[in-house]
Formats: C-alpha cells, structure tokens, sequence
C-alpha cells in the first residue's frame, strides 16, 4: 500500500539519489546561465567591434566639422547637432502631455470604468505600432495636414507620438510605486486630489519618472524610421536655424552613408555607429545609476 | 459670502473665541452650525463591497463634544463605518455605501466640496501611515493645505499637536528627520498628532493603540478626555475597557450590524438589551 | 443641478464651501483627462491619417485580391502597375519566424535563469546588460546585420549573399528578446511563492518546481510575451531593411534574400510622388501592418488580463 503511494504520487517525490538530483539541478543552472549568456554575448560584441573598428575615427575635429567630399570624408556635425533638437524638443513634447497622461491614469481614472480601459488599451497598442507606421502618420497629420512640411517639428512631433506611451508607462509605474497608504493618509487630512499630488504622490515619483525619461531619450536618439520623411534629411551643407528646417539626423545618417553613398571608408560608418551607440550607452548607464541613487535613499 | 471663502479657518475661529459677527446672516449660520445637539447621525447605514455586506441597517447618533466608543470583534464593520463618515468609499472603486449620515445636520453626499467635509475629520487608523515627508512637514500639511502659510503659526500648531500626540519630547530635537522612517508607535502618535493638527471637529480613532505601549496609551488617553470639551470623538476599540474608561456612550457592532447603543456606564453594568453585548463586554465571545 | 437656496445655506452652515483648492482641483482633474486621453486620440489620429492619405486608392483602384495574393509588386510599371504584397509578407513571416526561433529560447532561458537561479549581483548586471541589448538603436543593428553578419554569414555557408532571412532573422532575434525577456520574467515572478514552497516541501528539486509548477502557471504570461515578441520584429523597419537583402521574391531557404512589409515603405516612400497611385498603395500597406499589430497586441492584452481574472 505504501509503496504504491509513493508510486503514484511521485511527481514531487525526491529521486532516491539525492547526488543525482544535485548534479541534474546544477546543469539545468548551467543550461539556462548559458541561454542568458547568449543574450549578454552580442552587446560585448558589438561593443567591442565597434570600438576596434570605429575608434580611429573618433576625434574632436569628427565631432566638429560638417561632412565633406560626398560625405565620404570629414565630421558629423550637423547629425549630431540634428539630433541633439529632434530629441529635445520630442521631449519636450511628450513628457508633459506622458506624464500628465500617467497622472490621471494613476492618480484620478476610476478604476474598472471602461473609458480607464480604452486609455490603457490605446497605450499599449500605440508602443506597439511599428516605427514606419508611426513615419507615415507623421507625413499624412504634421507634414501635410498641420502644413508643418517636412521640418524639425514635424519630426520631432513624430517621435514625441512615437515615445509618448513609453513616458506614460514608465511614469505610471513611478507613481504607483508610492504606496496607497500615503494617499488615503492625505485624503484623510482633507486633501484633494491635486493636493496630495503635488505634496506626497510626485515628489516621492520623480526620480523615477526621471529614469523612465532619460530611457526615452535614448529610445529617441537612434530611431530612424519616423524622421526619415518627415523632417531629416540625407545631407544638409548647413545648421538649421530654426524648427521649421529640415535638419541630418545621426541615425539616418549612418544609414545614408553606410547603404546609399559608395566608396566611404570603412571607419566613418563604423565610428557613427560608435558615437550613437556611445550616447546611448552613456544614457543608459545615467539611467541605472539614478535608479539605485533612487533605491539607495529608500524612503519608506 | 465673501469672507467665507477660506471655511476652514472661519470654523475655527468660531470654536476659539467667537468674533464679533459682521451680518446677521452670518450670525445665524454659526448658530446654526453649532447647534445640532448630535454631530453626526447614521440612518440606515448600508456597506457593501462588491458582493460582500460589510455593514448592514445602522442608525445611530453621536452626541457633540462626547466620547463616542464602538466596540465589536474583527470584522464587524467597524473601519467600514468610518470610511463613510469622512466619503472615502468615492476613493474605492468597490466600496457602496447606501442610507444617509447626516454631519452637522446635512447629509456628507449632498457636499460639494467633499475635501472641506474630511479637513473637519481627523482619523487615525490601525496601521500607522508616517508619510514620506519630515516629522515637522507631517504634522504642518494639514494647516499648509489649509492655507495657512504664517511659519510661527505653523510652529505652534505643529508643536501643540506632537505634545497632544505625546510624541514632542521624543523627536523634538529631529523634527528634520523622516517621518516614513519612525519606529512603529512612534508613526502611530505621528498619524494622532497628523489628525490633531487639522483642528478637527470630530476625532475618528480606529483602535489607535494597536501600536502603542500601555503608558503611551495613557497618556493620549488622557488627552482625548480632554480633547472632548472641543471635539466630538469616535473611539473604535478593541479593547473593552479603553471605551469603558473613556467613552459616554458606546456602540455594540457585530458581523456587519449595530447590535446595540447605549450609555457607556449602563451597558458597563449590565443594563443591556441584547445580551450578546453583555457576553462580549465580559469576555464571553470575541 | 442646482440645489434649493434654503438647502444651500445650509451646506454653507455646515461648513461646505468650494474653495479655491477644490476649484483648482476641478482644473487639473480635466486638464490630465484631456492629457491622459491623448493615446486614444493618437491611436484614432494613426488610424484616421495613414488611412486617409491611402484612402482614394484603397476605395477606388486597390484590387483586394492582387493585393494579397499576387506577389508582383511593381507599382512603378508604365505598362502594368500591379500592387501585390504576397512576396513581401512572406519574407516579413519567414524574417519573423525566423527571429523567433532564435528568440524565444534564449528568452525564455535567460528569463528562467533571472527568475529562478540567479540572485543578487549576477541578477542585477544581467538585467542591465539585456536593457543595453534592448536600447541599441535599430539602424546600429542593421549596420551590424550589413558590415559584420553579412561577410561572416557568407563565410561561414559560402553562399553568395549574407543579407538574407538568416541574417535578419538573428538581428530580430536579438532585437526582440530584451522584451520577451522581461515579460516572461514577470510572468515568472508573477506566480506565488506559496506555490514553489508547496512544491519543495514535496521535495521537488528546482527543475522539477519549474517545469512542473513555475511553467504552467506562467504559461499565459509566457504566450502574450511571445505575441508581443512577434510584434515587435514584424513592425521592425530600419534593421530588416538594411539586413535582408531587400529583394522581392518568396523565400524558398533561410539564405535567400526577401522584402519586408515595412522595409518597402521605408525605401520607396521617399521616392514617390505625393497623392501618387503609389504613394497611396505604400499608405495601404501602412494600414496593413497597423491592422496586424492591433491585433496581436490586443491579443496579448486579452491573454495577460486572462491570467489577472484567474
């Protein structure tokens, strides 16, 4: 009786040779540390092809002069600087308008109601809209129907749509972060909404809307596809001097130089990809330092 | 209409020293609103949450300026009760409240302004909420909200709310410090000295001893009684005998429904209706 | 609704006066409902342009049957434009498949690996690093795809062309993998303790509290990260131009090369003329792809929000 028991039930049962048991568990560690290796591997790779290949580009004077000879030689200048506004004023944009969205969602929607519903639905499904989506929206709303034309707003506009959802997300999960309990504390004492916003809810949320923004800087820095019709251009010989110019991008420019215009040395390309991974890097590792700034000074 | 654009500060000065009124008008508001013999009245008081009642057909009132207890096992409404006196069932998206509780004569969901209706209540719960802020910002939000921007203000109310709290000796000295970071008890008389500093009209304690040593206890409770010369007090207590010492009359809830009302001393002795109370006041059950 | 002026008064007696702080209160609840109902309007405002823009061609000349079963895409014939997207859908689904093979293992692994095994340090530097993975933009992959992947894969198959489906398909892979990691982290760390101490005090050694417990019951969370997986490679535009060849044929092997969906709009747009036949029939693949995405992300909400009612 007994030993059918264990028979039959022996789903959970420990093997009889519990060394075995060991060794079977260590390899499934090893199996599965391997499987995230493979995802580790390709960064250090590229990391350090890129800078094998790239680095000899890389000097101040590459920084600091416009392209030159067909762009088959000189600096970036204007891509960067190009970049530098199209993710300024995206932000600009879209981290007001993301916040304020994650605010009401967090702060003010009632829960369970169906329009909360449709907004969380919407979010979601605007992330997912493929980038060349999101070019053709910008060509059809800001480029021809607001008759921005094909200018730095219009871009900058595209990619605040673009990153909108991610600064809403990131900004929602900041302030749910904050406990309930200091909420109804304050509704307690008679606050209002705002009142206990603007008091308790956003100053404990902020760093972390900040991580979440610096994230979405990033995110901006290297998109290609939304600018490519809607206000970035292949090769400009000039600074734009205002919103309503076009301006080059760093990133369509990687892709201009290293797929439409033959005979570029092999070490441009490579040291533009260098540089926009570089500032994405550079982004990022602020991102992870501010987060565990932010985890170190727990205040609760 | 005008000089009532800031309530709250209006109210308040009609409980201090009443100033020499401007319109007859105004007059008679005042009067009228510290004349109800009863702060708050229940009528028909119904909770639900979702399919769950959590408190079903209560009617009661509490008497001004008195020591209002509530007694009953876990579980019994109590906390539930509270929630819709101050309308925090509209933060809760499953919380329905039905029948009517009547704050100084009018009915708390025919108030525009919701937000005045809680600054007139204080509440203190069970689990103590220090908020993130310093000890001094915790105790000076209420009167900050409330407009008041004057610092030596500020100060006496902050340091008048933590020596009522019994906390002013412990953290004076670090009133920089956070208030989300206090031991336990300690956030517990920072919540009492939160509620304390809104200048309340009424006093909701949800078993605010919970967290508290005995001596502590006894000392806050010695400030509610006499607190209750200028506030109305609602005490939900677990413990029997902290409503016997403190409360004028006391209610009786038990899964979900108010078994009984009466004065503290008569039910204290015996004089019940219903003779579960006497079984719960003697121990016999919960 | 106005309330009787007797009753009013008393309102005012009992103390209830909307202040300035309830006003300002008022103005801010509306102001962030009008921010916070921005994505619906944005979501609408994608629908509405990109299908009005495309919307002359797709009402009036867009042969419904051609355009998805026919894999001649020659919008630029003088003779005969003719407008199929069958050759270009295939490569996208072959490209997607593809990238999924290489992702979800991997994914799926690594998000164990995280969830279940590793603890403090080696967890936390994982985590970075795969968000690195995650932010490396997407021109810098197909840059990757064209200068590193493209001679190696040559080399290493000795076939005559590395831009290929092989070749985007891995850069999908990688592409889509920090998102499915972290999904399925979640849905990892989303099942109760409770359930793996049950299992343990069975004395079930890890593996089999994985496979026997973690798994089934991350099972949905594991599905909806995969949709969005597929999501995310099949709306990835810079990377899948760059790396697959951009020739339009049905894939008939992982070495030939394809067109995808999104790589078409993405090199043609520019060339065409505004309000063409063209341009329009590029807006009509627009409303394709956006169509495709909805879905599948719907479909991964419906699958994620099963789990949250279980």
């Amino acid at each position: 009786m007994n030993q059918t028991a264990t028979h039959t039930s022996t789903r959970f049962q420990a093997e009889p040779i519990n060394l075995k048991n060991i060794q079977v568990q260590k390899l499934f560690m090893i199996l599965f540390g391997l499987m995230a290796a493979v995802l580790v591997i390709p960064v250090i790779l590229i990391i350090f092809t890129l800078l094998q290949k790239g680095g000899s580009a890389i000097s101040w004077e590459f920084l600091t002069t416009f392209p030159s000879n067909g762009m088959t030689a000189g600096g970036i200048l204007p891509a960067l600087l190009g970049t530098v506004w199209l993710v300024a004023i995206s932000l600009l944009a879209s981290v007001p308008l993301g916040v304020a969205a994650a605010i009401y969602l967090s702060e003010y929607a009632p829960q369970d109601h169906w329009l909360t519903r449709v907004i969380n639905l919407a979010t979601i499904n605007l992330a997912g809209v493929p980038s060349i989506v999101h070019a053709l929206f910008g060509l059809g709303a800001f480029v021809a129907f607001f008759h921005l034309g094909t200018s730095i707003l219009a871009a900058s506009l595209t990619l605040a749509v673009m990153t909108l959802p991610v600064v809403i997300v990131a900004s929602w999960e900041s302030l749910q972060s904050v406990p309930f309990a200091f909420r109804e504390a304050c509704w307690n004492m008679g606050a209002t909404r705002w009142q206990t916003i603007w008091h308790v809810v956003l100053p404990n949320a902020l760093t972390g809307i900040l991580t979440g923004i610096i994230l979405q800087v990033s995110r901006a820095a290297g998109e290609t596809a939304p600018i490519m019709f809607t206000g970035a251009a292949f090769f400009l010989p000039f600074l734009p001097s205002s919103v309503m110019d076009q301006t080059m991008a760093l990133a369509l420019h990687l892709f201009t130089i290293s797929t439409q215009v033959p005979g570029v040395p092999e070490q441009i390309p490579f040291g533009v990809a260098l540089v926009l991974f570089g500032i994405v890097l550079i982004i990022n590792t602020c991102s992870i330092w501010l987060r565990m700034y932010l985890r170190s000074k727990k205040k609760w | 209409m005008n000089s009532h654009s800031d309530p709250h500060t209006d109210s308040g000065a009609t409980r201090a020293t009443t100033p020499a009124a401007t319109s007859p008008k105004e007059r008679l508001e005042r009067s009228a609103a510290t004349q109800p013999a009863h702060k708050i009245s229940i009528r028909d008081l119904s909770i639900r949450y979702g399919p769950f009642t959590a408190l079903s057909g209560v009617n009661l009132d509490i008497p001004v300026n008195q020591i209002f207890g509530i007694i009953g096992p876990a579980n019994s409404g109590k906390t539930s009760f509270l929630n819709a006196i101050n309308r925090m069932d509209m933060m809760r998206a499953n919380m329905n409240v039905q029948g009517s509780v009547l704050f100084n004569g009018v009915d708390v969901t025919s108030w525009g302004n919701v937000y005045a209706l809680r600054s007139k209540i204080g509440v203190v719960f069970p689990l103590p909420v220090g908020l993130p802020l310093s000890i001094y910002d915790n105790v000076a939000l209420s009167p900050r909200l409330r407009g008041i921007n004057n610092k030596s203000q500020i100060d006496e109310i902050v340091e008048r709310s933590l020596k009522r709290a019994a906390l002013w000796d412990e953290v004076k000295e670090r009133l920089g410090s956070l208030g989300s970071l206090l031991s336990g008890g300690q956030q517990q008389r920072l919540t009492i000295a939160r509620a304390l500093s809104q200048d309340p009209e009424v006093l909701m304690l949800d078993e605010f001893s919970i967290a508290v040593d005995p001596v502590t206890t006894m000392r806050i409770e010695d400030v509610l009684k006499e607190l209750k010369n200028q506030m109305t007090i609602i005490l939900v207590t677990n413990l029997v005998q902290q409503a016997n010492r403190l409360a004028d009359r006391t209610a009786f809830f038990l899964n979900g429904s108010c078994v009984e009302v009466g004065d503290t001393d008569a039910l204290f002795n015996g004089k019940v209706r219903d003779q579960r109370t006497d079984d719960y006041i003697n121990g016999r059950f919960g | 609704m106005s309330i009787p002026l007797e009753k009013a008064s008393t309102l005012v007696a009992a103390g209830d006066v909307r202040n300035r702080d309830w006003y300002i209160d008022k103005l801010f609840h509306s102001f962030m409902f009008i921010c916070g109902i921005s994505a619906v309007i944005f979501v609408l405002g994608i629908f509405v342009f990109v299908f009005k823009e495309g919307s002359g061609f797709i009402i009036h000349q867009l042969d419904w049957a051609e355009f998805f079963l026919s894999p001649k895409w020659r919008p630029t014939s003088a003779i005969q434009a003719s407008y199929g997207t069958l050759a270009m859908v295939a490569g996208t689904a072959a490209v997607t498949l593809i990238s999924m093979a290489v992702a979800l293992p991997f994914s799926f692994g690594a998000a164990i690996f995280i969830a279940e095994f590793a603890r403090g340090k080696t967890r936390e530097w994982l985590k970075v690093v795969i968000e690195l993975l995650a932010a490396i933009p997407s021109v810098v992959w197909g840059f990757i795809g064209l200068m590193i992947m493209n001679p190696l894969i040559i080399d290493i198959f000795d076939v005559p062309i590395g831009l290929n489906v092989l070749n985007s398909g891995i850069i999908l892979g990688l592409m889509a993998a920090p998102i499915i990691t972290s999904i399925a982290e979640d849905a990892f760390k989303a099942v109760p303790d409770t359930y793996r101490e049950a299992a343990e005090a069975l004395g079930a050694t890890k593996w089999q509290v994985i496979y026997k417990v973690v798994l089934p019951a991350a099972k949905n969370g594991l599905l909806s990260a995969a949709l969005l997986g597929v999501g995310r490679a099949f709306g990835e535009t810079m990377a899948v131009l760059m790396a697959s060849g951009h020739a339009l044929t049905i894939p008939g092997s992982v070495f030939d090369s394809i067109r995808a969906l999104t790589a078409t709009i993405a090199a043609e747009l520019g060339e065409t003329p505004v309000g063409s036949d063209h341009y329009q029939a590029l807006f009509a693949i627009g409303i394709f792809l956006f169509s495709i995405t909805f879905i599948i992300n719907m479909t991964a909400d419906l699958i994620v929000r099963g789990i949250k009612n279980q």
